[in-house]
């Protein structure tokens, strides 16, 4: 062990259900005090890994370390170290908020009365003093992410897993959410997060790992990732009728690099490293006499990072039966 | 609820010191104690307890059921059996009681299934607490609904005329015998609750062992008038010994060798049936 371990060392992790390989050979390192993130698309694995780290799922093959601690050898001390919050690990339904915070103390080792006091504080802090005694069926479904985050703090443990912590929750709920993510970071705490969302890899995460079919495809500084596609994209439709192959002809003359053409006909995006260069390109198109019928320059989106490292857009052959929702029935299938 | 920026150090609280990770690897121990095991399971008992009280449709199996089945029986068999309705109480009752506890222990398996199917219980598996507690945890909780379906068996009989000759003490002895009994069967439902795949093929496979136990045994008739082979059948099945021992203490008040061979059964359950449902839990894992 070194003077100060990864806060995750994880080299070729793999896990298999029958013949399909959710997570194939992924190598990760988080360092202590950062955000990482993990961003991928429905089905990519993101889940899957988080929960073989979390000793939520046994790991076929491969070896993980959090803070020096083998989470194969001794899962009971990485469930000491981990807060996991997600699409799955929840409250009880049949119990109020404070209930359930009081009871997930008790069962971590506090005192009765220091897991009521601890109860307090975390309503507190997420705003949920009002709501303290209602029933969890009366939340929103943003008071739900933040008794499942709160639930998951109250040993304050250094190492937070939050598996899509926004997914479904409205924008302002959502930068709320961003916001205390930071501050638990503030506070010395590492977190690991899973995203379908590049730009919220980009608000939280200081890096990111991009997962795809459980394998892991890129890997880098947010920066780092969309310079990949571009800082912005120029969204082109061509008119009907109009020339692709001079389109892409002007595009490669102007910018020196081949537009990505998307599914629908005749559209087309074009990476610009300053959204500037988007004048050239029209200008260019005009020269040429290549007709357009609508323009947009746009911040890159997930589909277009994915196009460009994977080479297919987000959507297209992901197995259906990859879902998170669908991966205990899997497991119980087995 | 306008903000939760600040949230994590609100200026009124004393702030607490930063996130130490090389302290908290150095806290983290390799296991529970056993302490820490009993209060974790008690932790799980007072969840179980509470949405029992806020579920109270969960007690239809133990109230309705022992009502029901100690009339019926009563007047459907009493004639036929034993001449008349009162001589058949002190021989029936007992039988009832056995059965009610086996049909609650299997409401214990089905409620462990739908339990794990929801997302509270991935939180329960990531927390450092024993395998074990959330499936005792449970179970602890449901000696209330034994202690229930027994007195309220042990009532209705008293309703209808049984007057058990052992007395009070006898008939405390034979509730907190029924309650062990149900606590220790429980383990085999519990485990038939980690190995399926949903609430109602627990019910099913339940059904199927719960059947023949309770009816080829001493409960209902008398073990002479049965064929030779079905005798000897009924004569090892652990119901029949707790039938025996329930009659022997409420209606004997004598503490007889049966109530012995009903401990030990109970016991050699758990000792089997205990690790077995903690190793299929992990399993899930």
């Amino acid at each position: 062990m070194t003077a100060t371990p990864a806060a995750v060392q994880a080299t070729g992790l793999v896990k298999t259900f029958g013949d399909f390989h959710a997570v194939d050979r992924i190598d990760l390192h988080v360092e202590q005090g950062e955000i990482f993130g993990v961003l991928g698309p429905n089905g990519a694995g993101k889940t899957t890994m988080l929960k073989m780290l979390a000793t939520l799922l046994s790991i076929d093959a491969g070896k993980a370390e959090i803070f020096g601690v083998d989470v194969h050898r001794e899962p009971h001390r990485i469930r000491q170290l981990l807060g996991v919050t997600g699409q799955y690990a929840s409250v009880d339904e049949n119990l109020t908020a404070t209930e359930n915070l009081w009871l997930f103390g008790r069962l971590q080792g506090l005192r009765s009365a220091d897991a009521k006091a601890t109860a307090r504080r975390l309503l507190g802090q997420f705003a949920l003093e009002e709501a303290a005694d209602k029933p969890i069926s009366q939340f929103s479904g943003g008071m739900r992410r933040r008794l499942d985050l709160a639930a998951s703090l109250i040993t304050r443990p250094p190492l937070i897993f939050l598996d899509e912590p926004t997914t479904g929750l409205d924008p302002r709920t959502r930068g709320q959410m961003w916001d205390t993510i930071r501050e638990l970071v503030a506070d010395g705490c590492t977190v690991l997060l899973t995203t379908q969302y590049l730009d919220e890899a980009d608000q939280l995460a200081d890096r990111v790992a991009v997962i795809d079919r459980g394998r892991k495809v890129a890997e880098g500084t947010p920066d780092e990732l969309k310079s990949s596609v571009g800082d912005s994209t120029l969204q082109l439709q061509l008119a009907a009728g109009a020339d692709q192959d001079l389109a892409r002809d002007v595009v490669r003359r102007v910018l020196g690099e081949d537009p990505v053409l998307t599914p629908e006909s005749g559209r087309m995006n074009v990476a610009l490293d300053i959204a500037d260069r988007a004048a050239d390109v029209l200008i260019g198109l005009r020269q040429a006499g290549v007709g357009i019928t609508s323009v947009s320059v746009a911040k890159p989106t997930l589909d277009e990072v994915f196009l460009a490292i994977t080479g297919h857009d987000t959507n297209q052959d992901q197995d259906p039966t990859t879902s998170p929702t669908d991966e205990p029935a899997l497991e119980v299938a087995r | 609820m306008s903000t939760i920026l600040n949230t994590l150090n609100p200026p009124s609280a004393t702030p607490l010191p930063a996130v130490d990770p090389a302290a908290a690897v150095a806290r983290a121990r390799a296991r529970n104690s056993l302490a820490e095991t009993i209060s974790q399971t008690l932790s799980m008992a007072w969840r179980a307890l509470k949405k029992m009280r806020r579920n109270p449709e969960q007690f239809f199996d133990v109230t309705i059921q022992p009502l029901l089945f100690t009339a019926m029986f009563a007047y459907v068999f009493g004639g036929a059996i034993s001449g008349d309705v009162a001589s058949y109480l002190p021989m029936m009752i007992p039988g009832i009681v056995a059965q009610t506890v086996l049909t609650t222990c299997m409401a214990t398996g089905v409620q462990l299934r739908e339990d794990m199917d929801k997302g509270v219980f991935d939180r329960f598996k990531s927390l450092p607490i024993a395998r074990i507690a959330p499936l005792a945890g449970p179970m602890v909780a449901d000696m209330v609904r034994y202690l229930i379906a027994a007195s309220l068996t042990f009532g209705t009989g008293m309703l209808m005329g049984y007057s058990p000759d052992g007395g009070v003490l006898g008939v405390l002895a034979a509730i907190l015998l029924a309650i062990f009994v149900g606590w220790s069967m429980a383990w085999i439902f519990t485990f038939i609750g980690t190995l399926a795949r949903s609430a109602q093929s627990v019910q099913g496979m339940s059904m199927l062992i719960l059947f023949p136990l309770t009816f080829l045994s001493n409960a209902f008739v008398p073990v002479d008038t049965l064929p030779g082979w079905l005798e000897s059948f009924v004569n090892v099945n652990p119901v029949s010994h707790l039938v025996s021992a329930t009659r022997d203490l409420a209606n004997h008040a004598t503490i007889s060798g049966e109530v012995g061979w009903t401990l030990l059964a109970g016991l050699v359950v758990i000792a089997i049936f205990a690790p077995l449902s903690v190793r299929s839990y992990k399993r899930h894992l």
